[in-house]
């Protein structure tokens, strides 16, 4: 997307907001300059650092997800023998909402941010698991007889067939979820805990219906999900050029 | 490098016995698709592998590739079984060969850079698999991709290629790591008209000046005619017999245009379409 398109988005959503709260006439939707004033004011206030804490928490989880499930959907996507007895298991699972388990989750791992990485890892791991698996399933086995004829063995294989085969797979798949994952964190942190955006938004000022404080918190917890959209977005198109390519 | 200054073979099939699927009791599903089957390619030939959909054409290569193993006999490629594919045997396929996240110079530097990868292990000098050399300088690289004219497509991608681009980018990097066996299943038959027949006398050239031995599948017989200067014809499975057909014009740039290629032309339909056995030449 170019960077002026990006921009006139915005301002349409900034004027919307604005006609939006005018037309309500309610405290409970600020507009867009008051909620602005709110944020710059509760940044050095506490919402820096729940900032940091709820961006540490999706980080470590997306991390963590991506380490365990790259290495296992290639595994499964390349030896049809273990996927036939994993295939029904993850078959069952995949639609399960994992956040379900969260009170699980807490009682085994506590209120800090084990508990919080753990449920952002538990949903992340099996949308990612399930494409790089379907991808490495589907390369073609003319390439692989190709790279093989070269004098490629298993190893050699996995680093220049599978792995860059996958891992730009596993990038879209993240891009995908980080909404999700925003989103579940955002649940997490809304009880039972003291940091976060979720606990900011929520408990603190939700709570004291300090209604400016509760949007700087939506619009913090807003720009981590895009900042971590573009993060992922430009990592797909410098580790997967290929993929952007327009028509030759 | 001279074509053939010995009458050392190849490659080697001996009593050949392959067949696809096993049932639960460990006998064939399928018939056998090779059965006693033996043949061999002198070390420099130029041979064409011709025959009907399902013949055991590519089957044939595939086994001599070390991508499948015989179900019996044994398959010698320079003097040595392949369990596994080598790397001095080059393999060009229909296409799909190439890595589609990687440019023109990335797909044809690959053998350097597998080599590379295998650095220790190459001297250790394992006679069943020798791997990809660890010295092929990136000259070379440049080198083949101007042999093949495709030296200003290096930064592209596959997909930004015409199909004859992408199989001149095939042959170089089959070539980069000088084989002295090419394989090539149906290498041309995704290609228009013009462009196959380039690629056909570009092919001939190529054979000329490395002298590796080549073995091409194809269902065309025109390109079985202009490629091989033996052509192995295979029939409906299961086959037992090769029948070879000697053809030594093959290759030659104006081959096409005489009455002798048009004369192997209709020998050759005449076998596939199994009417006049009489002219067949044993092995």
């Amino acid at each position: 997307m170019r960077r002026r398109d990006l921009l006139l988005g915005t301002l349409s959503l900034l004027i919307l907001w604005q006609l939006l709260s005018w037309l309500l006439r309610t405290e409970v939707l600020p507009g867009p300059w008051t909620t602005a004033q709110a944020f710059v004011a509760a940044l050095p206030k506490g919402l820096w650092r729940h900032f940091l804490v709820s961006g540490y928490r999706v980080i470590a989880g997306i991390a963590l997800a991506m380490l365990l499930a790259v290495p296992a959907g290639l595994i499964l996507g390349q030896s049809p023998a273990l996927n036939r007895f994993f295939s029904p298991i993850v078959y069952i699972t995949y639609p399960i909402p994992k956040i379900v388990f969260l009170p699980v989750i807490l009682l085994l791992f506590g209120i800090g941010n084990v508990s919080k990485i753990f449920i952002i890892f538990l949903i992340l791991f099996f949308q990612i698991l399930v494409v790089v698996r379907d991808q490495a399933a589907a390369i073609r086995p003319e390439m692989i007889y190709s790279v093989r004829s070269l004098g490629a063995g298993r190893r050699a294989l996995f680093r220049f067939v599978f792995l860059p085969a996958t891992v730009p797979a596993a990038l879209t798949a993240l891009r995908v979820s980080i909404g999700t994952a925003v989103a579940v964190l955002f649940f997490a942190e809304s009880f039972a805990t003291t940091s976060g955006l979720g606990y900011y938004i929520i408990v603190d000022s939700w709570g004291r219906l300090a209604y400016p404080d509760m949007y700087a918190g939506v619009v913090a917890m807003s720009l981590l999900g895009l900042l971590l959209y573009f993060v992922v977005d430009g990592l797909e198109r410098y580790l997967a050029p290929w993929m952007f390519l327009r028509d030759a | 490098m001279t074509a053939t200054d010995t009458a050392r073979p190849m490659v080697e099939v001996r009593d050949l016995l392959f067949y696809y699927g096993e049932g639960r009791d460990g006998l064939p599903e399928t018939p056998a698709v090779f059965s006693g089957f033996s043949w061999h390619a002198i070390a420099g030939e130029a041979w064409a592998i011709i025959g009907p959909s399902g013949c055991g054409k590519s089957t044939l290569l595939y086994l001599i590739a070390g991508l499948r193993k015989p179900r019996g006999g044994e398959i010698l490629v320079d003097g040595h079984p392949v369990p596994r594919p080598r790397a001095s045997t080059g393999l060009v396929l229909q296409d799909y060969g190439l890595l589609p996240w990687a440019t023109i110079w990335e797909n044809v530097a690959l053998p350097m850079r597998l080599g590379r990868f295998y650095k220790g292990k190459g001297a250790n000098g394992d006679p069943v698999r020798p791997y990809p050399r660890p010295d092929i300088p990136a000259e070379q690289v440049d080198y083949w991709l101007d042999r093949l004219g495709i030296a200003d497509q290096r930064a592209k991608y596959p997909a930004q290629l015409s199909g004859g681009q992408r199989q001149r980018a095939a042959i170089a990097r089959s070539l980069l790591q000088q084989p002295n066996l090419l394989l090539m299943d149906e290498p041309f038959s995704s290609l228009d008209a013009v462009t196959r027949e380039d690629l056909q006398l570009l092919t001939a050239e190529l054979r000329a000046e490395t002298g590796v031995t080549t073995l091409v599948v194809t269902h065309t017989i025109e390109e079985a005619a202009f490629l091989g200067r033996r052509i192995l014809v295979l029939n409906s499975p299961p086959n037992k017999q090769p029948r070879v057909v000697d053809n030594p014009g093959a290759g030659d740039r104006g081959y096409r245009g005489q009455p002798a290629f048009w004369e192997k032309v209709a020998e050759l339909r005449g076998l596939l379409a199994g009417v006049s056995e009489a002219v067949v030449a044993p092995s």
